[in-house]
């Protein structure tokens, strides 16, 4: 409990620093994105159904991410969070790269006949996938795609402009109005999401039902975003926002870490003890494949990589204050997630897909990319709302 | 004799001295000072929780979480255990086919008593740390301790507090700006 008066923050004691670690985070990118693209093109070149399908793996891993963060910034304003505020504009930054996903998701666009079993010429002899034309088919896909990334990015950039706005103004209106409309958005999200899940990775086996999908993919970018959301966090607080980004910031991250991963857990249990318990052919089939061959060691390895270690190793307080030990649980968590990513997408694609080189390839060129421009935001703009009304509640927040 | 569920305390004539502090920012720093000049039997009294007081009274961190933990994990053994005992050791029946040893259907009910156990833990926990029930205590006699329940916050120092003396103490206490400083009986 302190008695101070309330502290205030001025735009140029939270801008990057030059020479800051994350402010490499652009010349990062584009590195990378060369050498991935480098690697596409000298592994992927004879494989281009290879190179899709890694697309799509890298795509939906970053994708999660930022819609994660735009989750998090539109619940920060539906609920009023007050703990949350100097962390608010690392949420806005990466949600606002989501317009880059439109670019980013032309390969998949291209590669629609070897990723999608409905898209295939043989689907026009099958009675099922006849069935579902309707709604299964390239035109409407195309723009099914097109609504959910105009949505988003309308929304993220909608708020990230309100709230670098409210750096200038101060005006509290603002805060209300986001407020009010981020109801309806998170309801809008939610829904473009879970069809996006449906379309993007779902129909990847087009006879497969699961009707708790879109959740099950929530849970995934949520959790992740949080351990990246970590990541940033411990990394400001070594430079300009070490007395912003308190110990109790990292606490609360790590525990919403901690809180989804159980989600996760629940949601993805869930799933599966419907199948397994209902055992239905149409349903079943999807963990069939997923528990033979080498897939199974993935699965199994899901069940205690993304639930049991890091359920453990987050409980304790004294993990999540510690911004090393919260890194290690965060860089476990990022990476499991996308060992889920990996595990939705790949097997449901078929045999023979499946290329380290260039997997490790989309990784880069798609993250370099959404690196670069998530880097330039947090370069060119101050990284904490300056003015916003509850950054005093933020910045005193004690959890005793 | 000791009646059921009283303050169980050493004999004495006095139980100690209880401050009254009219904020909470009073009692806050009162707290701090009267950690700080080393008593280690006292307490504070509010009517409802204060923010970090635990910090100004130096309290030990609770061992609740690991009493929850260790509960839960016995719940949860035990609610597998048991389903495992039935279904595959004692009263084997094949359902729908499936093996006698299905253990994805023995999770919800592993996770449940998990819940269960995890959930009695904390609150009994919690009442076997506070030495709860307890229907009376010394600090009853003094009246104006009603109001720690409605509107003013408390300090008692016990008197076998091996620091307690009954003069230099009530001065520390009224140093410390308490608005009344009383002795209260022990029986």
């Amino acid at each position: 409990m302190s008695h101070q008066a309330p502290r205030t923050l001025t735009a140029e004691s939270v801008m990057l620093p030059e020479g800051h670690r994350l402010r490499r985070l652009p010349m990062l990118g584009a590195a990378a994105t060369i050498v991935g693209i480098g690697l596409l093109t000298v592994f992927g070149a004879a494989h281009p159904a290879k190179v899709y399908a890694a697309w799509l793996v890298a795509f939906l891993f970053f994708l999660s991410l930022a819609l994660g963060a735009l989750y998090f910034v539109l619940i920060h304003y539906a609920v009023q969070a007050g703990w949350s505020v100097v962390l608010r504009r690392l949420g806005e930054n990466l949600a606002s790269t989501l317009p880059v996903f439109a670019l980013l998701f032309v390969p998949v666009l291209l590669g629609m006949g070897d990723l999608f079993p409905w898209a295939r010429p043989e689907a026009a002899g099958d009675h099922l996938m006849q069935w579902k034309a309707p709604f299964l088919n390239r035109n409407f896909f195309l723009l099914r795609a097109a609504i959910y990334l105009v949505v988003w990015s309308a929304l993220a950039l909608g708020y990230a402009r309100a709230s670098r706005a409210q750096d200038a103004t101060g005006d509290v209106g603002i805060s209300k109005r986001l407020r009010r409309f981020a109801g309806p958005a998170i309801l809008i999200l939610a829904i473009t999401q879970t069809f996006a899940a449906i379309d993007w990775v779902m129909s990847l086996s087009p006879r497969w039902y699961s009707t708790v999908f879109g959740v099950y993919f929530f849970a995934g970018c949520y959790v992740s975003w949080f351990a990246l959301l970590a990541l940033l966090a411990t990394a400001l607080r070594r430079g300009p926002l070490k007395d912003v980004i308190t110990v109790e910031h990292l606490h609360d991250v790590g525990r919403l870490v901690f809180a989804f991963v159980c989600f996760w857990a629940y949601i993805a249990f869930s799933q599966y003890f419907l199948i397994w318990y209902g055992n239905l052919p149409e349903e079943t089939f999807w963990y069939h494949l997923r528990l033979q061959g080498r897939w199974q060691a993935l699965s199994a390895f899901l069940a205690v990589g993304h639930f049991v270690i890091p359920f453990f190793f987050l409980m304790g307080r004294t993990v999540k204050r510690r911004g090393p030990w919260l890194t290690i649980g965060a860089i476990w968590v990022l990476t499991v997630h996308f060992l889920d990513i990996t595990w939705l997408v790949l097997p449901s694609i078929g045999q023979g897909y499946f290329s380290s080189a260039i997997l490790a390839g989309a990784v880069l060129a798609v993250g370099g990319i959404v690196t670069m421009v998530f880097g330039r935001r947090l370069a060119g703009r101050p990284l904490v709302p300056i003015r916003d009304p509850r950054l005093a509640e933020s910045l005193a927040l004690d959890n005793a | 004799m000791r009646l059921p569920m009283t303050a169980e305390l050493p004999a004495g004539a006095h139980y100690g001295l209880l401050a009254e502090f009219d904020t909470t920012k009073e009692l806050y720093h009162a707290c701090e000072k009267v950690r700080d000049a080393g008593y280690t039997r006292w307490d504070a009294h509010t009517p409802f929780p204060v923010h970090g007081l635990d910090r100004a009274m130096g309290l030990k961190r609770s061992p609740m979480p690991f009493i929850v933990l260790v509960m839960a994990l016995l719940g949860g053994a035990g609610g597998f255990g048991l389903q495992y005992w039935v279904h595959s050791v004692e009263y084997p029946l094949t359902i729908s086919g499936k093996p006698h040893f299905t253990w994805p259907a023995f999770v919800p009910i592993t996770f449940e008593l998990a819940v269960l156990f995890g959930a009695l833990g904390a609150v009994f926990g919690m009442f076997a740390l506070n030495q709860l029930p307890m229907h009376w205590h010394p600090l009853f006699f003094s009246e104006r301790f009603e109001r720690a329940t409605n509107d003013l916050f408390f300090i008692s120092i016990e008197s076998w507090d091996p620091k307690f003396d009954p003069v230099a103490t009530r001065r520390f206490l009224e140093g410390l700006g308490a608005r009344q400083v009383e002795l209260v009986q022990s029986s």
